[in-house]
C-alpha cells in the first residue's frame, strides 16, 4: 500500500510538470495583457520538435533547446497579429492552435511509432533522494520537474518584486499609463508572448522526451486548454500555479488508479476536463473583483490613441 | 522607412471584397511556403486539393455533402460570434445532437413512419445541441466563466461520453462486438440524392436556417440586440437589453444548429453511432473559420461553407495521393484564419509607407 501511495505521488508530480511549465508561460503572457489560446498548438510543436531533434542527435537537451526556439518563433505569429495588428486575440490564438496541431501532424508523421532510445535521464538529488519516502517522491525526478519549480519561483519573484515585473503587470493593467512612463507596451507584450511560447515549448518537450519517449499525433490531449483554465485558477500567480498544476497532475494519475475498479476508462478520462469546469466554477463563486485578472486582458491596445 | 497607420473612417464594400481576396491569396501563398519547407510541391498539392473538390462531378457532390454541416454550424456561429460569445464547442454540440437523434431513431424508429420519425430526430438533435450549448452560456452570464474554456472542455467530455456509450451500454447487438450502435431502422434513414451522399432534407434545413438567421440578424429586434451586445456591452446594459436572455437564445440557436448537423451526419451518412472522430471530421472547428470568412453574415455562410467543404474534400484527396496526414487540413484552416484576421486590419486602417529622404 505504501508503495502505491509513493508511486502515485511521484507520478502526480511528473504528470503535473508540463502543466506547470506551460501555465507559468501563460501567466507571464496574460499578465502583460495578451491572451494566448494557442498553448495546445504550441505544446504540440514543442513535443514534435523535441522528439525529432532528440531522436536524430540522441541528446534530449538539444531537443529541449530546439523546442524552445520553435515555439518562441511560432508564438511570434500571435504576437504580431494580436499586438501589431490589434486583431482579436481569441481568433488569433485559435488559429495558432490549428496551425500548431497541423504542422506537428505533418512534420511528425514519419516519426509515429519510433521510440527514443533513451528519455531524459532522471537526476536524483544527492543525499536528499536517499531519504525514505520523501526522497523518492520529491528528489528523484527528471530535470524538467526541478526546472518547473525553479522557474515558477523565478517568475513569481520577477513579476512581484522587480521593476520588470511592475512594467509587465502595468502593461496588462493600464497600458496607456505605462506608455507615459516611457516604457514600450508593444515591446513588453511581444517579449511576454514569446517567453510564454518558449514555456509551452518546454512543456511539449517534456511530454515527448521525458513523460513518454514517443511522438503520437494529438499527444497533448487538451493539456494546452487545461493550462488556460489553470492560469485563471492560479489567479495569474506562478506560485499558485504550482498547486493547480500538481492538483491536475493528480487527476491525470487518478484515472489510471481507478481503472482496475471496473469503472469505464472513457468515463474516467472525463475527470480532468470535468475538474477544470469544477475549478472554474468554484473560482467564480468568489467575488470576481478579487479574481485580480489583468484589467486589459485581451483588449487590443493602440499606441497614441486618446 | 516610416510606417504610418491611420484609421479609415468609412469602409467601402469594394475594399472589403478586395481585402478578402487578397487575404485568401496571401494565405494560399503562406500555405505554399509551409508545404515547400516540408518537401511537398505546393503547386501540385493546392491543384490537387481544388481539383479533388471542384474538379469532378464526384468531387462536387462530396463537397456539397460536407458543406451541409459546415453551413448549419457556421450560420449558428455567426450569431454567437457577433455577440462575442466565443463558442468553440460546436464540435460536441454536433455530437450531442447526433447522440440525441440516434436515441430517438433507434428507440422510436421501428414503430413510426419516416414523416414522423425524421422530424422527431431533428427536433431531438436540436434539443441535444442546444442543451449542451446552454451550459457554457449559463456559466458565462451567471458566473462570468470564460466560455472559450468551458465550450472546449465540454468537447472533451462529450467525446469521452460518446465513446463510453458505443463501447458500453449502446453497443449494437448486430455489430459483432464492434463499438458501434445498431443501424437506424429504415424509416429513420434520410434519403439521398441518387448517385451521391447528399442528404437533401438536411441541405434544405441548412438553407432555411441561413435565410431565417439572415432575417433575424438584420431585420429583427433580436438581431439588433445581438449586435449591440457584441459591439458595446455597456451600451447594451444601459439600453435595457436582457443580457442573460439574449445570450441563452443565441446559444440555443447556435448549439441547436450544430445538433441538427449531427442528426444529418448520423441519419444521412453513417446510419449508426460510432467513434466521435468518424461522425464529425472536425466540422465544429472548421465552421469557426467558415463563420469568419463569411464576415459573420449568415447570408455569406453558404459560399464560405462550400469553400471550406472543398478544402476538406481536397484534403482527403491529398492525404491519399501525397500520403499526408489528416492534420494537414488544420494547416490550411489555421493559416487562412490568420490571414483573414490580418486582412481586417488593413481594411480598418490605412497603412502608408514613407521612405526617408522623399519627405513626408
Amino acid at each position: 500500500m505504501e508503495d502505491i501511495i509513493i508511486s502515485v505521488l511521484q507520478r502526480t508530480l511528473i504528470a503535473g510538470t508540463p502543466l506547470l511549465l506551460a501555465t507559468i508561460g501563460e501567466v507571464i503572457c496574460e499578465r502583460s495583457g495578451i491572451l494566448n489560446l494557442g498553448v495546445e498548438g504550441m505544446m504540440a510543436i514543442g513535443a514534435v520538435t523535441a522528439f525529432i531533434v532528440t531522436l536524430t542527435t540522441g541528446n534530449p537537451w538539444l531537443g529541449l533547446v530546439a523546442a524552445i526556439i520553435a515555439t518562441a518563433l511560432i508564438s511570434g505569429i500571435h504576437a504580431f497579429v494580436s499586438i501589431t495588428l490589434q486583431a482579436s486575440q481569441v481568433v488569433s490564438g485559435l488559429a495558432l492552435t490549428m496551425l500548431g496541431l497541423g504542422i506537428s501532424g505533418l512534420v511528425g508523421k514519419p516519426y509515429i511509432g519510433k521510440p527514443l532510445a533513451e528519455k531524459m535521464a532522471t537526476w536524483p538529488i544527492p543525499i536528499l533522494s536517499d531519504m525514505p519516502v520523501v526522497g523518492v517522491i520529491f528528489f528523484d525526478h527528471s530535470p524538467y520537474f526541478y526546472m518547473a519549480i525553479l522557474l515558477a519561483l523565478i517568475a513569481w519573484f520577477v513579476l512581484q518584486h522587480t521593476r520588470l515585473g511592475i512594467s509587465i503587470r502595468s502593461a496588462g493593467e493600464n497600458p496607456r499609463a505605462t506608455e507615459t512612463q516611457g516604457i514600450s507596451v508593444y515591446k513588453i507584450r511581444y517579449w511576454c508572448v514569446i517567453v510564454g511560447g518558449a514555456f509551452a515549448g518546454m512543456a511539449g518537450a517534456h511530454l515527448s522526451t521525458s513523460y513518454s519517449k514517443s511522438w503520437i499525433e494529438g499527444m497533448t490531449a487538451g493539456r494546452g486548454w487545461i493550462v488556460i483554465a489553470l492560469t485563471i485558477f492560479a489567479l495569474w500567480n506562478p506560485m499558485r500555479a504550482i498547486i493547480g498544476a500538481f492538483l491536475f497532475g493528480g487527476i491525470f494519475v487518478l484515472q489510471y488508479l481507478l481503472q482496475p475498479l471496473g469503472i469505464s476508462p472513457n468515463l474516467l478520462a472525463i475527470l480532468p476536463y470535468l475538474s477544470t469546469l469544477l475549478v472554474l466554477f468554484i473560482g467564480a463563486l468568489h467575488d470576481s473583483r478579487k479574481l485580480n485578472a489583468p484589467a486589459m486582458l485581451a483588449e487590443p491596445y493602440r499606441r497614441g490613441e486618446r | 522607412m516610416n510606417i504610418k497607420v491611420t484609421e479609415r473612417i468609412d469602409i467601402v464594400p469594394r475594399h472589403s471584397v478586395l481585402t478578402l481576396g487578397l487575404s485568401l491569396a496571401a494565405g494560399l501563398l503562406a500555405i505554399s511556403s509551409i508545404f515547400m519547407i516540408f518537401g511537398v510541391n505546393p503547386l501540385y498539392a493546392i491543384a490537387k486539393i481544388f481539383s479533388g473538390s471542384f474538379g469532378s462531378l464526384y468531387g462536387i457532390k462530396e463537397t456539397i455533402t460536407k458543406a451541409i454541416p459546415l453551413i448549419l454550424i457556421g450560420s449558428g456561429l455567426t450569431l454567437a460570434f457577433r455577440a462575442k460569445f466565443w463558442n468553440i464547442g460546436a464540435e460536441s454540440q454536433l455530437l450531442m445532437g447526433a447522440i440525441f437523434g440516434t436515441w430517438v431513431g433507434l428507440n422510436w424508429g421501428p414503430h413510426l413512419p419516416a414523416p414522423i420519425i425524421v422530424p422527431l430526430m431533428f427536433l431531438a438533435g436540436f434539443v441535444g445541441g442546444a442543451l449542451w450549448g446552454l451550459i457554457p452560456a449559463i456559466l458565462k452570464v451567471k458566473f462570468s466563466i470564460n466560455e472559450v474554456i468551458t465550450t472546449l472542455m465540454m468537447n472533451y467530455i462529450c467525446n469521452e461520453f460518446m465513446k463510453f456509450l458505443i463501447v458500453g451500454p449502446w453497443r449494437g447487438k448486430t455489430k459483432h462486438g464492434f463499438p458501434y450502435t445498431d443501424d437506424l431502422p429504415a424509416s429513420a434513414v434520410l434519403s439521398l440524392i441518387p448517385g451521391s451522399r447528399i442528404h437533401l432534407v438536411t441541405l434544405l434545413i441548412a438553407v432555411a436556417v441561413v435565410v431565417l438567421l439572415g432575417i433575424a440578424v438584420y431585420r429583427t429586434q433580436f438581431g439588433y440586440e445581438v449586435r449591440v451586445i457584441g459591439e458595446n456591452p455597456d451600451a447594451a446594459k444601459y439600453s435595457g437589453i436582457d443580457f442573460f436572455k439574449t445570450t441563452l437564445i443565441i446559444m440555443i440557436i447556435s448549439g441547436g444548429c450544430a445538433g441538427l448537423a449531427g442528426v444529418g451526419e448520423v441519419a444521412g451518412i453513417h446510419h449508426y453511432l460510432s467513434y466521435p472522430e468518424s461522425i464529425s471530421s472536425g466540422y465544429g472547428f472548421t465552421a469557426i473559420i467558415v463563420a469568419w470568412l463569411a464576415k459573420l453574415n449568415p447570408a455569406n455562410v453558404i459560399l464560405s461553407g462550400i469553400f471550406f467543404a472543398g478544402i476538406l474534400v481536397g484534403g482527403d484527396a491529398i492525404q491519399i495521393s501525397l500520403g499526408l496526414p489528416a492534420a494537414t487540413v488544420q494547416i490550411f484552416n489555421g493559416t487562412l484564419l490568420v490571414f483573414l484576421i490580418m486582412g481586417d486590419f488593413f481594411l480598418k486602417n490605412r497603412v502608408t509607407f514613407q521612405w526617408r529622404g522623399k519627405g513626408a
